[in-house]
């Protein structure tokens, strides 16, 4: 990269670009989010935005640019002005500091809640048991589950498994997390209960970045929004600008169109 | 004409809150079943007046022979079964593998023994001396091949890669049947892809394919018994050795009869607790009971 990006800079995507077979789904993305931010990436659906959030967690592989994380390059190591992979082991650990929370949760359904958050810490940090335990529900009790830990997923609501894979993302201790729509699959009454885990963890200066549909979440909680159509980032800035002076016309029909719903 | 016309009830007429309820006897289900009852009595009475002679059958029901022929069939049949798991499960992922030699290995093997009987590949496993005579490194170790595939070890090998061929389909259905997202969700915990596979899409694979392999495993005790024709002293071998000394051929093969269907149904049993082991977090009831120790963990 030409210009090394200064210490506050949590996550920098260049020219990020990614193409499923014939289907182009991000073309060039650019970003930047700043440590201890709230970004918040809206636009309508197969607009990328889950695409460019897999692509920063190495879920995916970008066709081109590349995406800085707190101090590395993405899956990439760039030696003599190229990118070399990652061998599988070094990936993985770049990838356990980045928290995921998925919109289907994706708990397993095997595990009890409190089995489910101690899974990362147990094998992965190779925590002793009680270690991993005790972490874990304080983990639940952080985002209001304590009394829950011995439920499996089946016997949770939405709303309580998706506090649950939030708390088993945290469990990591990640220098970032992502939210990939966590509020999309639940019932309307549920979204709240999550929406406030986030909050607190918003409050408490985690670096987040968030694919949402809740536009009122974005204006209370995002430091920064960005909208993403057909594959490029539209508009991007602080929310009352972007929400309130969109210049894109197809951002000013999106706009339009949740607004109205979210009211 | 509608029968709707008879039906018909004024409101008026319903002056009650509750009725007395008269529900349809059903005189051709008692027929029904009074008939089978009868014709199961009959051939339960045919075969106990029939040319058995009970008592030889209590009599070789536990000797040495025939219980060394239980044990032996129980042994081919785990035996194999173990090794058709095994191979099921290394087949199943390198069908699933991005490498194109790999998948058209697996699709070869499942090709071959699949497609072929068991009972030649039981002949083929047991002459296979006639190919190659000794078996060994070249040089360094060396035995005759019909010291080393003994008939058993051959009922071993034949029902067992055969059994891996269907086995490969079954474990193949049960890890398609894991979501991508609990691979990923893995992936984003840090898990390599050892730990995602042993940990968290093994145990539900384990859950769907439980059934299909209890039948194996059952359809694998019967199978077994082909191995009389390679000589393998298992237990069908057991009872022929005996009737043909002793000419009380049914008698025999009735004593067969009853320990295959004892063994099946001590697999069905434990097919039922292995069931509920992998069905935690699926199953309701048992689940709720699980939560129980919370109390107790306060400490």
């Amino acid at each position: 990269m030409n210009q090394i990006p200064n210490a506050s800079i949590a996550v920098k995507a260049v020219n990020v670009t990614k193409s499923f077979g014939q289907t182009q789904v991000l073309r060039g993305v650019d970003l930047e989010v700043r440590k201890g931010e709230v970004f918040c990436l809206l636009g309508p659906s197969g607009g990328g935005k889950s695409t460019l959030l897999r692509c920063i967690n190495h879920l995916e592989t970008p066709d081109d640019g590349v995406i800085w994380v707190d101090g590395a390059i993405v899956g990439y190591e760039l030696r003599g002005g190229v990118l070399h992979e990652l061998p599988p082991r070094v990936a993985r650990a770049q990838q356990r500091k980045i928290g995921m929370v998925f919109q289907h949760f994706n708990l397993f359904p095997h595990k009890t809640a409190l089995e489910n958050v101690m899974e990362g810490p147990l094998v992965v940090l190779k925590q002793g048991k009680d270690e991993a335990q005790t972490k874990a529900l304080a983990r639940l009790e952080q985002v209001g589950l304590a009394e829950q830990a011995h439920h499996y997923p089946s016997q949770l609501s939405g709303g309580q498994k998706q506090r649950v894979a939030i708390a088993r993302a945290l469990a990591m201790e990640p220098e970032l997390m992502l939210f990939d729509e966590p509020t999309s699959a639940l019932d309307p009454e549920l979204v709240g209960e999550v929406l406030s885990v986030m909050k607190d963890l918003a409050a408490s200066g985690t670096t987040m970045i968030v694919v949402t549909h809740e536009v009122g979440f974005a204006r209370a909680v995002a430091d920064c929004v960005g909208i993403m159509v057909e594959g490029t980032m539209r508009e991007f800035g602080d929310p009352e600008t972007v929400f309130s002076n969109p210049s894109d016309p197809r951002v000013q029909a999106f706009l339009a169109a949740v607004i109205e719903q979210d009211f | 004409m509608s029968p709707h016309a008879d039906l018909r009830v004024e409101l008026a007429q319903l002056t009650n809150r509750t009725y007395q309820v008269r529900k349809l006897s059903h005189p051709g289900r008692w027929a029904a079943g009074i008939i089978v009852a009868i014709l199961v009595i009959l051939l339960v009475a045919a075969f106990a007046q029939g040319q058995i002679d009970w008592p030889v059958v209590a009599e070789f029901l536990t000797t040495a022979t025939i219980m060394k022929g239980i044990v032996n069939t129980l042994l081919i049949s785990a035996l194999s079964m173990i090794l058709g798991l095994v191979l099921g499960v290394v087949f199943a992922m390198m069908k699933q593998s991005p490498n194109p030699v790999n998948k058209a290995v697996a699709e070869g093997y499942i090709w071959v023994f699949r497609g072929t009987p068991v009972m030649l590949q039981l002949l083929i496993w047991f002459n296979i001396a006639l190919v190659f005579p000794t078996i060994g490194i070249p040089g360094v170790l060396s035995w005759r091949t019909i010291d080393v595939v003994t008939p058993f070890v051959a009922a071993v090998l034949a029902l067992g890669i055969n059994e891996g061929a269907y086995m490969t389909e079954v474990v193949r259905a049960g890890l398609l049947s894991v979501d991508k997202g609990q691979s990923e969700a893995a992936a984003t915990l840090g898990m390599s892809p050892a730990q995602t596979f042993r940990r968290i899409v093994l145990p539900q694979t384990l859950r769907v394919i439980i059934p299909p392999i209890g039948n194996s495993a059952i359809g694998m005790l019967k199978t077994s018994s082909l191995a009389t024709a390679i000589s393998a002293r298992e237990l069908l071998n057991a009872t022929q050795q005996i009737y043909f000394v002793n000419g009380q051929v049914i008698e025999l093969l009735m004593v067969a009869g009853i320990w295959y269907l004892a063994a099946t149904t001590v697999l069905s049993v434990i097919q039922y607790f292995i069931e509920r082991h992998f069905g935690r977090g699926f199953d309701g009831q048992q689940a709720a009971r699980k939560v129980e120790p919370l109390e107790a963990e306060g400490k």
